[in-house]
């Protein structure tokens, strides 16, 4: 055995025998429960109700998704639907009504959402367990990451995209009657358009075959032209005309208080942070203006301008540093709450 | 300081900053784990967070939705996944606290695919726990996940239905009874973003502020990595900015102190931000330590070459 393999079989070793330990201490670990409800809804009087099919139709969407997502309402008027729902409740509710009913079965043990959540902690610990060293229990976490993302991007893509707009504008009887009953009418421009899409997507596609590749390049160009108009346009007005209108500001800055005097403390802020701003602004276009050598006073404001961008990279580091250690604190107060119930912060164990 | 180094056999002879040097990097994420577990231990048990002191940019976010009068109309699209929920989901709770505590007609979008779900969590944590007078297709409303990015905001300044035909729940925008007088973006007083990154804040400012910045307002919250790119647009077209965990916890904090109730403890899940912000100031300290024995190791070894 390997030195890395005895390592990995300590740890391994270690953190089982504490999270035994950690499962007979106390109110134990990683659980989670579930409370029933019972719901029935009485349909409207718009509904028909299609024995024979066994499917309830109406002329009102809403109505009709409830109707086709639920279980068949029997020809019976007015008819009713019924079903059950399971809400995720806190140990705490669970073990109130266990101390009050120890027979209860509202509440329960859900075992799908209590498996679901040791995988997330198994996942997390998987994916962390990188720092240490490469090992395949992340291989299979990052595979896993992958495959699904992949999955569920192809998945949306087909539900949100293809379907309501593509199919639901070409065939929108079909799509209405078959996948998506509450889809909304499309107007005649709109099935045009969607016609000239599904040319240029089936032009995109043409890039697979073996001959005539090249069919592709014009949907390429279709899309960088309508980007690029959509782009310029957009930057111009609220990257360059606005941010230049923002940077034109008084270097002298008077704040007056509800009294109507002016505030010396909050005017010499003001008036600094405005000669900060322009100054910054100002150095920073000399650093990167290279038709004239940085020399002399040209050379003193882009010194200044690096500064500036030093600066800048900095305040950037640190808000990264923060977004980072914000999504770690996150995962850890995942562990230590949800899963090994070794702190309340939410007070849903009573601890 | 390098990783994976443990045969030094001369390593007493070496001088005490090469030493540190060629330390293994697995100390220091260990190091970092212990800097973020011990303070969300010791908050977890004690409860106690730490003082907020709000920024210009945070009091600006509380300002512009204090401000609307009640039942006015607030656009919140939800641009982030769970993935990024660590560092936004505190921000968007106060954020549609504040609303419904402000009896604000709140309309939910997404331009993310799983912005859908994660506007469907906080509305059920906030409005369906907290606020369950209100009344949906009245009060607030989810429109759900809208493909298209640009395209959907781009819509949006000429036909609200035609961008978001139907709700999350399949009823048509035409029969929503809080959004019979809507008919582009310009027609909501305010619009808040909780952004991760594209789509998100940049391009409401880029496709849809540019275009009616005197008719409607835009505040944000975002995260870190994005905070500095927004930072520009405030507050001539960004009225109001949330930037990262730091953002969240001082709105957080005065959101709280606004709706604080004598007696009455604020509910947890309404700490989540200043939480979290025991972990970054115990992280940042260590960050900022390693920095400056990083800079001290290296001046060292530039010394003695010299030497």
């Amino acid at each position: 055995m390997t030195r890395q393999a005895k390592t990995w079989l300590v740890i391994g070793a270690v953190f089982v025998a504490l999270l035994v330990a950690r499962g007979m201490i106390g109110q134990g670990l990683g659980r989670v429960y579930v409370k029933r409800t019972d719901v029935t809804v009485t349909l409207p009087d718009a509904v028909v109700v299609n024995s024979a099919a066994g499917i309830g139709s109406t002329t009102d969407s809403s109505t009709q998704a409830v109707g086709a997502s639920s279980a068949p309402p029997s020809s019976s008027s007015p008819a009713t639907i019924s079903w059950q729902e399971w809400k995720q409740v806190t140990p705490l509710e669970f073990i109130a009504a266990q101390k009050a009913n120890p027979a209860q079965t509202e509440i329960t043990l859900s075992w799908s959402r209590t498996i679901g959540l040791w995988l997330a902690a198994f996942f997390t610990l998987a994916i962390f367990s990188f720092l240490y060293a490469d090992n395949p229990l992340y291989k299979i976490a990052e595979s896993l990451v992958v495959g699904v993302s992949a999955a569920y991007w192809g998945v949306i893509g087909f539900w949100d995209t293809l379907v309501p707009k593509m199919f639901g504008a070409l065939t929108p009887g079909l799509v209405k009657s078959l996948v998506q009953p509450s889809l909304v009418a499309p107007e005649r421009l709109q099935q045009i358009s969607m016609v000239f899409a599904l040319i240029l997507g089936v032009m995109m596609l043409w890039r697979l075959l073996p001959r005539g590749g090249w069919i592709s390049a014009w949907p390429l160009a279709f899309i960088v032209g309508v980007t690029a108009g959509l782009k310029i346009v957009s930057h111009v007005e609220s990257d360059l005309m606005a941010q230049a209108a923002a940077t034109m500001k008084p270097l002298v800055v008077s704040v007056t208080d509800a009294s109507g005097s002016t505030n010396m403390w909050d005017s010499w802020w003001a008036s600094v942070a405005n000669v900060l701003l322009v100054t910054g602004v100002i150095c920073c276009l000399a650093y990167f203006f290279f038709s004239v050598e940085h020399k002399g006073v040209v050379g003193g404001a882009a010194r200044v301008g690096i500064w500036y961008l030093m600066i800048t990279f900095g305040a950037s580091f640190g808000f990264t540093v923060m977004g980072r250690i914000a999504l770690l604190a996150a995962r850890v107060e995942f562990l230590f709450d949800d899963w090994l119930w070794l702190i309340d912060p939410n007070h849903f164990r009573g601890l | 300081m390098s990783g994976g180094n443990f045969n030094n056999t001369n390593a007493s002879a070496r001088p005490w900053f090469e030493r540190l040097d060629r330390i293994d990097r697995r100390w220091i994420f260990l190091l970092m784990f212990l800097a973020v577990s011990g303070p969300i231990l010791w908050i977890g048990v004690t409860g106690k967070t730490l003082p907020e002191a709000p920024t210009l940019a945070a009091r600006a976010v509380f300002q512009e939705i204090d401000q609307l009068p009640a039942h006015s109309l607030v656009l919140i699209s939800f641009d982030y996944d769970p993935a990024s929920a660590g560092e936004l989901q505190p921000m968007a709770t106060s954020l549609v606290r504040q609303c419904a505590a402000k009896n604000l007609r709140m309309v939910f979008i997404a331009l993310w695919p799983l912005g859908n779900q994660v506007a469907q969590q906080t509305i059920q944590d906030v409005i369906g726990d907290d606020y369950p007078a209100l009344k949906e297709g009245d009060d607030f409303v989810n429109m759900g996940y809208q493909a298209g990015n640009e395209a959907v905001m781009k819509l949006l300044l000429t036909d609200f239905a035609k961008a978001f035909p139907k709700d999350s729940r399949g009823e048509a925008t035409s029969n929503i009874p809080m959004l019979k007088d809507v008919k582009m973006v310009s027609d909501f007083p305010l619009l808040i973003s909780v952004s991760a990154g594209y789509p998100g804040s940049k391009e409401w400012v880029q496709y849809v502020i540019s275009a009616y910045n005197e008719k409607m307002n835009f505040v944000t919250g975002c995260t870190g990595v994005s905070a500095p790119q927004l930072y520009p647009y405030f507050p001539q077209q960004i009225a109001g900015l949330l930037g990262a965990i730091k953002g969240a916890a001082e709105y957080e904090s005065m959101v709280n102190e606004s709706l604080a109730v004598d007696g009455v403890a604020t509910a947890p899940k309404y700490l989540q931000a200043q939480r979290r912000m025991g972990p970054q100031l115990v992280a940042h300290l260590l960050m900022v330590g390693l920095i400056i024995v990083g800079n001290v190791i290296f001046f060292a070894r530039k010394r003695r070459g010299a030497a």
